[in-house]
């Protein structure tokens, strides 16, 4: 009794904090964001008074199994329907912007729904919503089997679930209300950063208590590649979000730092949120799914080691190739080109002990969906890491930078990389914690590849031809040595391409559909009878050597 | 010492000595997990994953 | 040889060691590259004009960074002929020595606008942003009309002002105890100025939306725009010998 008194009390605290917030607030998006934590305390305090289970209910709805087991699933669980649900909203937000730029009315004339309001929604709810739950999930279902013990802190990992989502859902209320700081993949404000850093500590407690308790006494090499990205990524976090509020009662904030300074930092960090967000942590997936799906161990196990140290050290290294030509100190940029260029030879390492970890299975490729996903997802991988230190070159950059190329460029990485080894992970996990015979259907996985695939190929390559385009357009002299091109008739030879890409999106989503219908089916427990994918049935009639034909 | 003479003196720092020591270690580091001593263990760590067949059951 | 493979086992086998390389792998990097910038700041004299935004236009400046103006406009122009003869010249580091935070973008979407200060009236921003398609038909930027109808009322302008000086912006006490005064002032010749042109050289006073009976978002951005690139004489003197001191641009 004693304890649901002091819940009740912490609720009704809360509730009363966030509701004198709301009437302090200095700005709107302050109040906007404080609603929603009173909405959320008062939810609880409700929950809680009335003995209600909310969870109970919710846990019904999605069919999570109830019997014990060797391994704290639940939240693993809740992260893969996190990750599948912000996938789908990521995708269509990358959508609505992507038709905003190709059709401006789209902006609906609403100061809520510009472009430039929308486009960090986008951004977090891919990278940080989808990509993150995704990791988080992984990262604990990983932990536990290479480790063979139970999550340590079992509240605290749920805390750092729902903790999470409460970032997620502060960012997004704050992004339409105006309230960003400006740092590209670090728009939340101040308050909202406190809060994730509590999140992102719990969630280090809770790992490397895992590890702590751990059976076995090797440390498998993907939880290397969790544990780098949860201690680098706090760095990168509270070095890059140092910031002086204006008010305790308003979002907005100044960073600690200015102009060269502010610019370095800021793209150490948002080279390094590619790095050890969007890279060192989905190698860790590629670590366990990709030989558990072959059902080979990883092709080498010394490469993994050189991988990991080489990568980490070199990648954190590369921030400065965002900055070429500007005023960033020569030095600067030269050593950020060198390290990027040199991080082409861990990369590609990576992507080969992935890829060689096939070796001998080769037509699992032919027929196994999920095993094609991760082989594309690793080709993709290899072309982005190739491009990337390419796109480094300060003479190459000089072309690229500032055009869509590089919007092509973190596309072909992110779809095709991040997306496609996540869908894959999300295919291998979903029968496995449900307890299901098998997934719904394969050959949804089949069609979910194909769409992605044939998405990603408009989008990267009508981004290629765009960004080219707009450098070689900008730069062009005529003749009389005048510059021939005004800057708005390279904004009028995007629409074409801006259209294409729009495509290529909806593809992708698409796709992302049909893995949250086939998930929902399978979490449901039906399977879908259909004829198996290895059917390549044995045709005598074409069971011949080809003959030279004499021509006529 | 101005800054201009700091700078070139780190500079020329870091295109000897440095670079030397750079090299050496990388040159260890990459020696080092192919040493024919860890050859059984990381065969033993590459396969902690399937060791544990019955997804917890 | 046996000690070291001894030693390396614990590594693979203990969380903190493992937790501890790693993170000295990833700061190594990071302070090399970051740490002597701090240092070399002070070889980043003040060019002559340099001076903190006036209230008017860091409020503007709030309010670019609220919409995500740099999501398509950059404000960095690199040394390059044509992006010299199209946007002026090229960016100083010192010229961003008062913006928290940057505002140098990674898109053009639309042009660079490090130096549209003075380049377009102030009747053209206001159309351009109510309806930019009405001035430059191909555009694809949104519509911003509601500055034109947002009151601008930060709730305290000075303890903005109190903010920045906090992380390192010489606003002086005068400047902060009048910086409301100075919001309207700047927007409002009528209004006494305070010496805002003393306090704040070069800045533009005038009624910047067209609007004089109402301080809008409006005026705020339409001043901050106004203001870009115009404060360093980039052809004088002193700007050049800064120039001949950021080696290797």
């Amino acid at each position: 009794m004693e304890a649901v008194l002091g819940r009740v009390g912490m609720w009704f605290g809360i509730t009363l904090l966030a509701i004198i917030a709301i009437a302090l607030a200095q700005d709107t998006g302050f109040a906007a964001s404080m609603t929603v934590v009173a909405v959320v305390a008062f939810g609880f305090l409700i929950a809680t008074t009335a003995r209600f289970d909310p969870m109970a209910r919710v846990q019904g709805l999605f069919r999570m199994p109830t019997d014990p087991s060797r391994y704290d699933d639940d939240p693993v669980r809740w992260g893969i329907i996190a990750t599948v649900f912000w996938g789908v909203v990521g995708f269509s937000a990358g959508l609505f912007i992507a038709l905003q730029m190709a059709f401006p009315a789209l902006n609906l004339d609403s100061q809520f729904t510009t472009f430039g309001r929308l486009r960090p929604l986008h951004t977090s709810a891919v990278i940080f919503a989808f990509g993150g739950n995704a990791l988080i999930a992984t990262s604990y279902y990983v932990v536990q089997r290479t480790c063979r013990a139970r999550l340590a802190f079992p509240a605290l990992a749920r805390f750092v679930f729902w903790g999470y989502q409460m970032f997620i859902v502060l960012a997004a209320v704050g992004y339409i209300y105006g309230v960003t700081q400006s740092k590209e993949y670090a728009e939340p404000e101040w308050f909202v950063d406190i809060w994730l850093t509590i999140v992102w500590v719990a969630y280090f407690i809770v790992f490397v208590g895992t590890l702590a308790r751990r059976t076995e006494p090797h440390i498998y090499v993907a939880n290397w590649f969790y544990l780098s990205f949860i201690i680098t990524i706090a760095m990168l976090h509270i070095i890059n979000n140092l910031a002086m509020p204006v008010s305790i009662v308003g979002s907005r904030s100044y960073p600690m730092f200015a102009g060269v300074q502010d610019a370095l930092v800021q793209w150490w960090y948002g080279h390094n949120a590619v790095a050890f967000f969007l890279t060192v942590p989905f190698l860790a997936m590629m670590y366990y799914f990709v030989p558990k799906q072959a059902n080979r161990p990883i092709y080498s196990y010394r490469l993994s080691i050189l991988h990991f140290w080489s990568l980490i050290f070199l990648y954190i290294w590369a921030g400065p190739h965002h900055l070429h030509y500007t005023a960033l100190p020569d030095w600067a940029q030269t050593l950020g080109m060198v390290f990027s260029v040199v991080l082409w030879m861990p990369s590609w390492g990576g992507m080969i002990n992935g890829l060689m970890t096939l070796n001998g299975a080769w037509d699992k490729v032919r027929t196994d969906p999920i095993i094609r996903m991760m082989v594309v997802a690793l080709a993709f991988y290899g072309m982005a890491t190739f491009e990337g230190p390419m796109l480094s070159i300060k003479a190459v950059n000089s072309l690229s930078h500032y055009t869509e190329w590089g919007i092509g460029h973190v596309h072909s990485g992110a779809l095709g990389w991040n997306g496609m080894i996540t869908f894959a992970a999300v295919y291998f996990l979903v029968p496995r914690l449900w307890k299901r015979e098998r997934l719904y259907s394969l050959r949804m996985i089949n069609w979910h590849f194909w769409l992605a695939t044939l998405g990603i190929v408009f989008y990267a390559s009508s981004m290629w031809v765009a960004g080219l385009t707009q450098g070689l357009m900008w730069r062009e002299y005529g003749p009389d040595g005048y510059l021939v091109n005004s800057f708005v008739e390279s904004v009028a030879a995007m629409h074409p391409l801006y259209v294409l890409r729009a495509f290529g999106g909806f593809l992708y989503l698409c796709g992302g559909s049909l893995m949250v219908f086939n998930v929902w089916k399978t979490i449901k427990g039906e399977l879908r009878e259909e004829a198996p994918m290895t059917g390549a049935p044995y045709d005598p009639a074409k069971d011949r050597p080809i003959v030279a034909v004499p021509a006529e | 010492m101005s800054e201009h003479s700091t700078y070139e003196t780190l500079r020329h720092f870091a295109d000897s000595w440095g670079l030397l020591v750079m090299v050496i270690l990388f040159a260890g580091l990459v020696a080092w997990p192919f040493r024919p001593g860890a050859k059984k263990r990381n065969r033993d760590a590459a396969e902690v994953i399937f060791r544990d067949e019955d997804n917890g059951e | 040889m046996f000690n070291f493979t001894q030693q390396h086992k614990k590594l693979e086998r203990s969380v903190t060691l493992l937790g501890s390389f790693a993170f000295v792998a990833v700061v190594i990097g990071s302070l090399v590259e970051i740490a002597p910038l701090f240092w070399i700041d002070n070889t980043i004299e003040e060019v002559d004009g340099m001076r903190p935004y006036t209230p008017l236009e860091q409020a503007g400046r709030d309010i670019y960074v609220r919409e995500g103006c740099y999501s398509c406009h950059s404000q960095m122009i690199r040394p390059f002929r044509d992006e010299v003869e199209r946007y002026g010249h090229y960016s100083l580091a010192a010229e961003s020595m008062y913006d928290h935070p940057f505002q140098w973008g990674s898109k053009r979407t639309g042009p660079d606008l490090a130096r549209v200060g003075g380049r377009y009236s102030d009747e053209w921003h206001v159309q351009h942003l109510i309806d930019p398609r009405s001035v430059v038909p191909e555009s694809i930027m949104p519509p911003y009309s509601f500055l034109a109808d947002t009151d601008l009322e930060p709730a305290d302008p000075s303890a903005h002002l109190v903010a920045l000086r906090r992380v390192g912006v010489p606003y002086t006490d005068r400047d902060i105890e009048l910086a409301e005064d100075d919001m309207k002032a700047q927007a409002n010749p009528d209004l006494d100025d305070n010496d805002l042109l003393t306090r704040y050289p070069k800045s533009q006073i005038r009624d910047f939306d067209g609007d004089p009976s109402r301080l809008t978002e409006m005026d705020a951005l339409v001043a901050y725009l106004q203001m870009l690139g115009t404060l360093v004489d980039v052809n004088s003197v002193a700007a050049q010998e800064e120039l001949a001191a950021e080696k290797g641009r």
